[in-house]
């Protein structure tokens, strides 16, 4: 099953768990499997049915560049990270 | 110098050809965004705010429209309302809203230097003079200037909407926090020997990019619009205008000209939005330029910063904690870089727990755009001079201290995953194998220090095509506007694919009607995704190429071999056949042959660098005299090696302006005193020394050819190595840039007045 590691500040939505094991082939399965285990940190992630543009994913140590789209292998693990760059304009 | 661990028997990679543009630089015939000129144009200008924070209570503009040769003038009334929400764009995100204030100010100043309204006019001096007829009234606030202030509790607030998400929901100048957090902290220093908590100020800088912005807008009748601009992403342009002005990104066109300069800089719009509305509105095309001082007042520099930094390690030289508490300046809207500083700051050593906390703050300073690895340099400035002194304190050399510590393959990196295949540790061993460590350092008020930096680098969408002339000559179209010397590179991948010299490769930049998307030329991605999709397309050509041969000798595609510039027919005695040979043939056999490819890159390979400098300081004056400086970074392989060691020089010429001299100077009312180059004071070739590099070549095994991005990391170490230097050489640790006379001199004053008295206490 994969490993998702959530964001410090997200762990609120996870009572302080730092890794967790979520169902999903895909970012979008594991997501939605995410919030149902831990209600309302899916909604941090995802806007209009997409990863949110300040997000980046990392799938087995490698930017993901599907959104919702990239599969997932039984044994990966996932992390939710801010997106890089220059900032906002 | 080099090292290398990258295999492959290459003709032209590695190779220093001539660049292909290079003729008409020197010339004089290469076209810059202020050399285009159209039958009927117009001039336009900007009326800028003279305060810092204002209320706009009303705009005036009856006496400058009547004045003789002003065709339009415009306003924030003239822009559409634009979105409040967050999306990506290229290397950036983007809030409409926030970058349509910026472009005109809507009902308030944010900074010394906003954009109120556009003049166009038959001349650029009508369109000044019509800037001084137009009347605007103001309510003057007080400006809020640092993060200190602005993170006050009772602080004046910029922006009404920005609300403070993590409690209470009040108004705040705090855009974003962002927290990294990993292990126990607590835990992690109690178990260190050793413990420095320091405190470091970091000055807004500018890019210093020579040519300033500017832009000619046509719009057209039929609703399809022009843009000519000097811009690191003709494709962002387009994006970015159109979601501002919010027409259709397939109504507009934007041409990238040759650009002088942009370091992260033209990665945003400031005058092309106004170009268009103005041609809109007059039915001409209209140019705008900015001048040094706007482009100081107003266009983004880089943060200033406030940073904490608290490391522990044990005696024998482990690091085993860190808490680190960063606030950005973002300008007058969110979006500062804080967030990729926090995840490069104890991004090239392992320490088993931290806690990163980062805030992004609004200030009245003109909104800040992406400088060469955005975040980064300020970042190490603070974490690499506290581990300098932590070196000291446990005794080991600064690069022993470094290695010891170093990230390596399978480290975690600080956002969690593991790093794959680096050259971290290269780079110290380059440093250390260097002419210049070998080399003794004497003299009274002589420092070496060293620093070393991290840089993600990204990855992103590229297009190219590679067209095949009937001559075997080639071309390569890209959508990469050239910064830095990538249009040889690109030339020299498509010459090593299909075995031609580099001589027959003609690279391109396209605009956005005439290549498919592609991201801004930014976060050293254009030789490594650019230049996958250049091999992808070649690869394809070359594919296409083995076809015709096969066909014109009656063979299937696998009984050809290209090998060497040539193909050979397997089996007979058929001699081989050139692309030049075979080219005439193409017609015959099936039309022109045109290699295509579009990548959304991955396998980044992220970059490392370390820098040593040797200085002089002058103890009467405080002057830093820089008198030796080597760097040494990973670029995974360098496809022109004479444009990787430019993109480490020029880095690290800009980072030793950031260490020394540069400056944003705001007086008490918010108005910025030094816009101009005399006094915003950037480095010149009399003030540093020849820079030397060592390259070394980690190869990214997510690179066809082991290519990393080179165009950002060497900016990040030199402001700390330039500090660690100052304190071997007068026995000061600086905490703020730049390290200029002044505040050198007070700070050695300081230091000796206290060691006086400690002498005299004994």
């Amino acid at each position: 099953m994969p490993t998702v590691v959530i964001p410090s500040l997200l762990r609120k939505f996870t009572e302080g768990l730092e890794r967790v094991e979520v169902p999903g082939r895909s970012i979008r399965e594991v997501v939605r499997n995410l919030g149902d285990r831990f209600p309302g940190i899916d909604q941090q992630l995802l806007e209009d049915g997409d990863i949110r543009p300040s997000i980046a994913v990392s799938i087995d140590g490698e930017i993901a560049t599907g959104g919702v789209l990239d599969a997932v292998g039984e044994s990966s693990e996932v992390h939710f990270i801010p997106a890089l760059g220059g900032g906002s304009v | 110098m080099a090292a290398s661990t990258t295999t492959g028997n290459f003709k032209v990679i590695g190779t220093r050809p001539i660049r292909h543009d290079g003729v008409d630089k020197v010339t004089g015939r290469a076209k810059y965004g202020a050399d285009y000129a159209f039958p009927g144009m117009l001039h336009g200008k900007v009326l800028r705010s003279p305060h810092a924070h204002a209320n706009i209570k009303s705009i005036n503009i009856d006496k400058a429209l009547k004045l003789p040769g002003v065709k339009a003038i415009v306003t924030a009334k003239d822009l559409p309302q634009a979105e409040n929400k967050l999306e990506q764009a290229g290397e950036m995100t983007i809030n409409p809203m926030y970058l349509s204030m910026n472009i005109l100010a809507h009902d308030k100043v944010l900074y010394d230097g906003h954009a109120i309204a556009a003049v166009a006019a038959t001349s650029p001096h009508i369109a000044e003079e019509a800037l001084r007829l137009i009347e605007v009234d103001y309510e003057v606030l007080p400006p809020v200037m640092t993060v200190d202030a602005a993170m006050k509790k009772d602080a004046g607030i910029l922006l009404k909407d920005l609300r403070n998400k993590e409690e209470g929901d009040n108004q705040t100048n705090v855009a974003q926090h962002y927290q990294f957090k990993r292990g126990d902290v607590e835990a992690g220093f109690k178990s260190a020997d050793y413990v420095i908590e320091r405190e470091f100020d970091t000055a807004m800088v500018h890019q210093g990019y020579i040519e300033p912005h500017n832009a000619v807008g046509i719009y057209n009748s039929d609703g399809h619009a022009t843009i000519y601009c000097s811009t690191q992403g003709a494709f962002d342009v387009r994006s970015l205008t159109a979601q501002v002005l919010r027409m259709p990104v397939g109504s507009l066109k934007v041409v990238p000209a040759e650009i002088g300069g942009g370091f992260g800089g033209k990665t945003t719009i400031y005058l092309e939005p106004l170009s268009i509305l103005l041609s809109k509105k007059t039915g001409a095309p209209v140019k705008l330029i900015m001048s040094r001082s706007e482009v100081l007042r107003a266009s983004g520099p880089t943060s200033g910063s406030k940073i904490k930094v608290k490391i522990g390690a044990t005696r024998d030289g482990k690091m085993v904690a860190a808490e680190i508490w960063m606030a950005y300046e973002a300008g007058a809207f969110p979006g500062s870089p804080v967030g990729a500083g926090a995840m490069c700051i104890i991004a090239p050593y392992t320490i088993e727990n931290f806690q990163i906390d980062a805030y992004d703050v609004v200030v009245n300073r003109p909104k800040t755009a992406a400088y060469r690895a955005p975040g980064a340099t300020n970042a190490a400035f603070a974490s690499e001079t506290v581990i300098d002194e932590l070196a000291e304190k446990c005794g080991i050399d600064p690069l022993d201290f470094r290695l010891q510590n170093g990230v390596k393959e399978g480290s975690a990196q600080v956002v969690g995953p593991p790093f794959k295949r680096i050259g971290f540790i290269q780079t110290l061993e380059g440093i250390k194998h260097s002419p210049h460590y070998k080399s003794k350092l004497t003299g009274k008020f002589r420092g070496r220090g060293v620093a070393s930096g991290f840089w993600f680098n990204a990855g992103m969408q590229s297009s190219a095509t590679v067209n095949i002339h009937a001559d075997g000559t080639a071309s390569v179209v890209t959508g990469s506007p050239d910064i830095g010397g990538s249009r040889a590179s690109m030339a020299m991948i498509t010459a090593e694919v299909l075995g031609l010299p580099v001589t027959d490769v003609r690279p391109i930049t396209a605009d956005t009607d005439s290549i498919g998307h592609t991201d801004v030329t930014g976060g050293s991605r254009v030789t490594f995704a650019t230049g996958m999709a250049v091999y992808e397309a070649a690869k394809d050509a070359e594919r296409q190429l083995i076809e015709r041969a096969a066909k014109f000798w009656e063979k299937k595609p696998d009984e050809v071999e290209f090998k060497d510039g040539k193909f050979h027919a397997k089996g007979n005695g058929v001699p081989p056949m050139s692309i030049k040979q075979l080219a005439p043939r193409l017609g015959r056999t099936g039309g022109p042959i045109t290699g295509r490819a579009s990548v959304n890159a991955r396998g980044v390979g992220p970059g490392f660098a370390t820098t040593l400098v040797d200085v002089e300081v002058d103890p009467d004056t405080g002057k830093v005299q820089l008198l030796r400086c080597t760097i040494a970074q990973d670029a995974g392989k360098a496809i022109h090696p004479s444009y990787v060691e430019g993109q480490m020089q020029g880095g690290t010429a800009q980072g030793l302006g950031w260490a020394l001299n540069e400056e944003y100077f705001y007086d008490a009312k918010g108005n910025l005193r030094n816009s101009g180059f005399l006094d915003y004071r950037m480095p010149t070739c009399l003030d540093l020394p020849m820079i030397e590099t060592v390259v070394v070549e980690e190869a990214n095994p997510g690179h066809p050819l082991g290519v990393r991005g080179v165009g950002e990391v060497s900016i990040v170490p030199p402001p700390a190595a330039v500090a660690n230097a100052i304190y071997r050489a007068v026995g000061v640790r600086m905490t703020e840039t730049p390290m200029s006379p002044p505040k050198l001199l007070k700070a050695m004053l300081k230091h000796r007045a206290s060691t006086q008295h400690s002498a005299a206490a004994d």
